[in-house]
This record gives structure tokens, C-alpha cells and sequence, in this order.
């Protein structure tokens, strides 16, 4: 009788590498030199494809783009990870960098923020969902599709990503919920950039933090310095680890910072003060790991500097592809609304086909 | 034919095709609020839990969008889900899910995820049932390209198109009429059949007046039909079936042949699907016609509680006084 402790739980955190590039020897993971290059590679491959992006919006080249710049290791360091043969993606809209590191052509992903819907690139060969844009909706999809890989026994993981706004919605609460209940092979993995648009994550929730929801759930959760690229592998290692071996969801929620605007139509300046931008550029992801590697003599200044001028190439002949793909096929926005065609959809076909016949014809092609 | 069948109301015809579409294939699931071991608050999945277990009939969360949302996952790995939401009027919660994610996918994905689900799912009044309990929402879905909306009015159509729902690729609703789910029985084959979704049925033929109706309606229909037949009125009437995509061809032969046409639904008259219908015959049979088209709908109210209800619904007198203004024009 009276009262009793009937719940108490702990939420964890973890650092490994700060932001003058020195590590917890401790809690390092264990991983080779080849394997730390090629997460340094990761990232800074992502940055040239965001700053390529942000030139080619300025010069008209490609739509409304969403940066994410200073979220480059809580991408590559859970993208290591991830099977491209098995594992889901079901992304939000600012995961180009998990993306790029799955195997998605990058040609693809500009093609997407310049409104061509060949961008929409859902290759069941990959196993990534096409971008979300309704905040938070995806997890669910995320849920379900963590659900039908445990009972049809496949070896893959399903991983839903949303950011800190997304946490707001009433799915992000249903996804983590019918996860624990049927015990989804799904990783909720939130990016906590800081800022939805210009709502600070203090304003969006009176919690301190998205991973101590998980007991909510009773799912299992970890934050972890999302500028830490060895902290997001580590963590993300115990995550799906712990996912395919059959343990049910986890959640993560990798904190780090949007260094730029929501997308190029926003203006962050409205809402943050510079001094908050330089205290997380002073943390930026790729420099506190370049001086971990330059200190720990696995890379020279010239390696860098060779890398930088490769990814750069790379990016060149993707933007190559992207513009030599040929305009998309106006009548394609009829063909896959159903299995078969109705007769509305033939006559609205036929109409625009005509329209585009005549057109050509004023034009005297 | 010498099948064998069996007398069953709408809500049998309805088990049946479940039943029989997760015997034949392992990727039928099921899942929605009570579904399994109460079988539904109307027992539409009554018995399946206990023949096909708990990893295919799954009692989840009360969520409606949880539970769309996560049929889309499930349907991306090759599941083909039945989810079902408990009462139409609940179905809000749901239609971000529905109108964001559902429709779209098999275009979203450039075609390479279809979404093979259905959801059913109680809807309309006539059962004095409490708030919230009886409304028809059809004209906001099918107002939603990518959807296939399918409303049956007999046990057999419920089994058959179920089960085509069920076999489609694409993603149907499938609006079950409560008030009529126990009402009647017919004579429904034991085996598995399809009704071909997207085709309109001619229920009665007649050469003066057209009636066209879908679901609970069928039935003051058919009565208005009988009453006007009895004062040498000949009324043709067509089950829509399939709300969208919609069979255009057999309204409009029927409207050119009849030249007058009466449209009943019990939602509400604006912005309703009797104006889409209304409409299309405007724009492809004007020099037929021989009146304007007449509309019998649900007032423009919320729907009635259950004492006010059976003023609030089309009824028979409602509708032989519509046809009596088409033939006085």
C-alpha cells in the first residue's frame, strides 16, 4: 500500500572525440586507420556536395536546396553501419549525405532539389524510400517496414530518420510506440539539428532531451555528439548491433547543429545570433577530425589537399550527369498513378500531348 | 454454373473474402483496433485470429495513423496489409498518411513501390449510433488521385470486390455500409471470385428516369424504383460500385437513354460526389437530357444524433419526389 518506485531509467550520452581533436581513449572504437580515413573521406565528400548544391542554387542551376552542413558525421558515421544489400532507408529531406554514402548517384539527389522527379529515385535495389517532406510521417513507414523485416526473418534493419521538429508530431510518437509493441528491426534515428526553421528545441520541447523518450516506448536510446564522427559510429554500432540481433527498436538522437538555412529560401540570420553560429563552427565535424588525424600523423596536408581536389572532380561529373540528363518526359506525370491508366488520366494525357504538339509546331521544331 | 453457395448477409460475404485471401496468400495481413481477438467491434474478422494467429491479424495500438502508416511499411516489403479503421468518422487522424503517403507512393517511387492495400472500414448512418459514428467522407477521398475508392451494396459484391481489392496492386478504400451489413442475405458462391473494380452494375432496367446510387443507398433506391414502377414510371437504376476511378460509360449510356437522372448519397450535397457525377454528365450527355440533373443528398449539416437521423438521411419519398421534378420539367 501507499506509493512505490514504479519506473526509474537512466539515459546515456556519448563523447569520444572534442573539438581540438583529441580523443577518450576509453571509449574509442575499435577501428583501423583505412576505416578512419574513409569516414573523414565520407564527410568532407558530403560538405563538396552541399557547397557544389548552394553555388548551383545561386546561379539558378537547381531549386529550393536544404543544406547539411555540420551534420556530416551524424551521417557518415551511422552510414558505415548500414547494408546496402539488406537495410532501409526511409529518409526525411535533408539525408543527401547517408545518401551519397549508400551509393545513391549524386547526380540523382541534385536532380530531386532541381525538380525533376527522376530525383524521386526509390531503387528497390538500394532500398531507400523516396524523400519525406510531411514532418515525421516517414517513421511510420520506418515502424512498418522494421515490422515486416522481422516477420518475414530478413537479415535487414529498417532506418527512419526525422529531426528535432519532427519529434513534435503525434507519428513520431505512434512509429516509437508500435515499434516497442511489435518489436520493429527499426533504428529511429534523430538528427537534432537545433532548429526547426526557427523554433530552438528549447521551444519545441520542455524536455532536456529526444533520447530520454525513449523509456516512453521502452525502447532503448542514446544520445550521442552528432559533430563526433567516432561517437556517432560507436553509438551506432551498439544500435544496430543491438537491432539485428533481434532485441527490437532503438532509438538515437545525434546532437548537432544546421550551420546554415532550413533551406535556401530561409534566412537564419532573422532567428540566431552569430555568436551561436561561431560557438558550433568552433565544433565543426570535419576539422576536429582532420586534427585528430593530422596529430596522429594518419594524414598529411597534402593527402588533404589531394583529397579535396579529387572530390571535387567527382562532384564536376556529377553535375556533368545532372545536366546532361535530358528534360523529363511531361507525359510521365500520367504513368505511374496507377496500375492501369484511367480514362480520365488517358484524356488529360492526350490533351497535354496535343497541347505540347501544337506548341512545337508554333515554334517550328 | 453448378457452384455451390451459401446464404450470407454483407458482413459474412466480408469475413469470407478476408479468409479465404489469407488462405491463398501468406502476404495478406491484417491489423486495426479489435481485430483480433474481439474480431472487430462488427465482427467483420471474427475467427481469424485463431485460424491464421497473431503475426497475421494483429491487434494494434488505437492509432489510426500508426496504423496506415505503418501498412505502408509493411507494403513496401511486400506485405499486402487490410488495415482497418474502426468507424469512418475516425478516419482524420489517418488521411495525412493517406492523402501524403498512400496515393502517392507508386508515383513517388517512379513506380517501383505500388502500395497493395486496402482499408476498410465502416462507414455511413441508419444504425442510431453515437456521434462521430456515421459519417460517408467518399467525396474527400475521391477527390485524391491514386486512390481507388469502392463501396458495396450486396453480400456479393462485398465478397467479390474485397477480394479484388485485396489482389489490386493499388491502393483501395473499401467503404462498408454498417446499416446494410446484416440486413439481408443472398446467395454467394463458397469459392473465391472477383467483382471487377472500376465497372458500375445496371440493377434495374428502365427507360424513363435514371437512379444512381452506391452502398446503404441501394436500398431506398430500389425501393423508389418499385414505388414509381407501381404509377407506370420505368426507372433504370446503376450501383456506382467504384467511386473512383469511376465508370463513366454506364452512367452515360444510361443518362442518354433515360435523358433524366436522379444521383443519392447520403453525404452532404456540396462539393459531394453527386456533383462530380452531376457534372460529367452536364459536360458528355447535355442534348439527351431532357431535365436537370437532380441530387438527393445528406443536408449540409453535421451529421444528425441518432433521434434526428431518418431526417437526415435520403429515403425513398425524398427521391420519388426528385424523379416527379425531372418528369415535370
Amino acid at each position: 500500500m501507499g506509493y512505490s518506485t514504479i519506473f526509474q531509467g537512466e539515459t546515456r550520452r556519448l563523447d569520444i572525440l572534442d573539438m581540438n581533436g583529441k580523443v577518450d581513449r576509453k571509449a574509442m572504437p575499435d577501428i583501423d586507420q583505412d576505416q578512419l580515413m574513409a569516414l573523414y573521406r565520407s564527410m568532407r565528400r558530403m560538405r563538396t556536395f552541399d557547397e557544389k548544391a548552394l553555388k548551383m542554387q545561386r546561379q539558378g542551376r537547381i531549386g529550393t536546396y536544404g543544406s547539411l552542413r555540420g551534420q556530416e558525421a551524424a551521417q557518415a558515421g551511422l552510414a558505415v553501419h548500414l547494408s546496402e544489400d539488406d537495410d532501409w532507408l526511409i529518409q526525411s529531406f535533408r539525408e543527401h549525405g547517408i545518401l551519397m554514402a549508400r551509393g545513391v548517384p549524386m547526380h540523382t539527389i541534385y536532380a530531386y532539389w532541381k525538380g525533376d522527379e527522376r530525383g524521386n529515385l526509390a531503387d528497390r535495389g538500394i532500398r531507400c524510400l523516396p524523400p519525406s517532406v510531411p514532418v515525421g510521417s516517414q517513421l511510420l513507414h520506418a515502424t512498418g517496414i522494421g515490422i515486416g523485416l522481422r516477420k518475414r526473418g530478413l537479415p535487414g534493419i529498417a532506418v527512419g530518420f526525422a529531426g528535432d521538429g519532427a519529434t513534435s508530431e503525434g507519428d513520431f510518437h505512434e512509429a516509437l510506440n508500435f515499434a516497442g509493441v511489435f518489436r520493429a528491426r527499426t533504428l529511429f534515428y534523430i538528427q537534432n539539428n537545433g532548429w526547426a526553421i526557427s523554433v530552438p528545441f528549447q521551444k519545441q520541447t520542455a524536455a532536456k532531451t529526444i533520447a530520454q523518450r525513449g523509456h516512453a516506448y521502452a525502447v532503448p536510446a542514446m544520445q550521442v555528439d552528432g559533430n563526433d564522427v567516432l561517437a556517432v559510429y560507436e553509438a551506432s554500432r551498439i544500435a544496430t548491433d543491438h537491432i539485428r540481433n533481434n532485441h527490437g527498436p532503438y532509438l538515437i538522437e545525434a546532437e548537432t547543429f544546421r550551420m546554415g538555412d532550413h533551406t535556401t529560401a530561409d534566412d537564419h540570420t532573422r532567428y540566431r545570433s552569430p555568436d551561436l553560429v561561431a560557438h558550433w563552427a568552433a565544433r565543426d565535424p570535419i576539422d576536429r577530425m582532420r586534427k585528430f588525424l593530422i596529430k596522429e600523423k594518419i594524414l598529411s596536408h597534402a593527402d588533404d589537399e589531394a583529397m579535396g581536389e579529387s572530390l571535387t572532380a567527382e562532384i564536376e561529373a556529377a553535375v556533368k550527369d545532372l545536366e546532361s540528363m535530358p528534360p523529363p518526359d511531361p507525359m510521365s506525370i500520367f504513368e505511374t498513378m496507377y496500375a492501369k491508366k484511367p480514362w480520365y488520366l488517358e484524356e488529360q494525357q492526350a490533351m497535354l500531348r496535343s497541347e505540347l504538339g501544337s506548341r512545337a509546331q508554333e515554334s517550328g521544331s | 454454373m453448378s457452384e455451390k453457395t451459401q446464404k450470407l448477409t454483407l458482413i459474412q460475404g466480408i469475413t469470407q473474402a478476408l479468409r479465404q485471401e489469407m488462405e491463398r496468400d501468406a502476404h495478406v495481413l491484417i491489423l486495426g483496433e479489435d481485430v483480433g481477438r474481439d474480431g472487430g467491434v462488427f465482427r467483420a474478422t471474427d475467427g481469424l485470429i485463431e485460424a491464421f494467429g497473431d503475426e497475421r491479424v494483429m491487434d494494434t495500438p488505437l492509432a489510426e495513423s500508426g496504423i496506415i502508416g505503418i501498412s505502408v511499411g509493411l507494403a513496401a516489403v511486400g506485405y499486402r496489409p487490410v488495415a482497418e479503421i474502426q468507424f469512418m468518422g475516425f478516419i482524420y487522424p489517418a488521411m495525412n498518411q493517406i492523402l501524403a503517403h498512400v496515393a502517392r507512393f507508386r508515383h513517388r517511387s517512379r513506380g517501383r513501390i505500388p502500395m497493395p492495400l486496402v482499408i476498410r472500414m465502416p462507414y455511413g448512418g441508419g444504425i442510431h449510433a453515437p456521434e462521430h459514428h456515421s459519417e460517408s467522407y467518399e467525396a474527400m477521398l475521391a477527390n485524391t488521385p491514386g486512390l481507388t475508392v469502392v463501396i458495396p451494396s450486396t453480400p456479393y459484391d462485398a465478397k467479390g470486390l474485397l477480394t479484388a481489392a485485396i489482389r489490386s496492386d493499388d491502393p483501395v478504400i473499401f467503404m462498408e455500409p454498417k446499416r446494410i451489413y446484416r440486413s439481408f442475405r443472398e446467395d454467394v458462391p463458397a469459392t473465391d471470385y472477383e467483382v471487377p473494380l472500376r465497372q458500375a452494375v445496371v440493377r434495374r432496367t428502365g427507360t424513363d428516369v435514371t437512379l444512381i446510387g452506391y452502398g446503404a443507398m441501394m436500398r431506398p433506391v430500389m425501393e423508389a424504383a418499385e414505388f414509381l414502377a407501381r404509377e407506370s414510371v420505368s426507372a433504370e437504376v446503376i450501383d456506382v460500385r467504384t467511386v473512383m476511378p469511376l465508370d463513366i460509360e454506364t452512367i452515360l449510356a444510361s443518362a442518354e437513354k433515360t435523358g433524366r437522372v436522379v444521383i443519392v448519397h447520403e453525404a452532404p450535397g456540396r462539393n459531394g460526389f453527386g456533383a462530380e457525377l452531376s457534372a460529367l454528365i452536364a459536360e458528355r450527355a447535355l442534348l439527351h437530357l431532357l431535365a436537370p440533373v437532380q441530387r438527393v443528398t445528406g443536408f449540409d449539416t453535421v451529421f444528425p444524433f441518432a433521434m434526428m437521423e431518418d431526417h437526415y438521411l435520403p429515403h425513398r419519398g425524398r427521391i420519388v419526389a426528385a424523379v416527379q421534378r425531372t418528369l415535370a420539367f
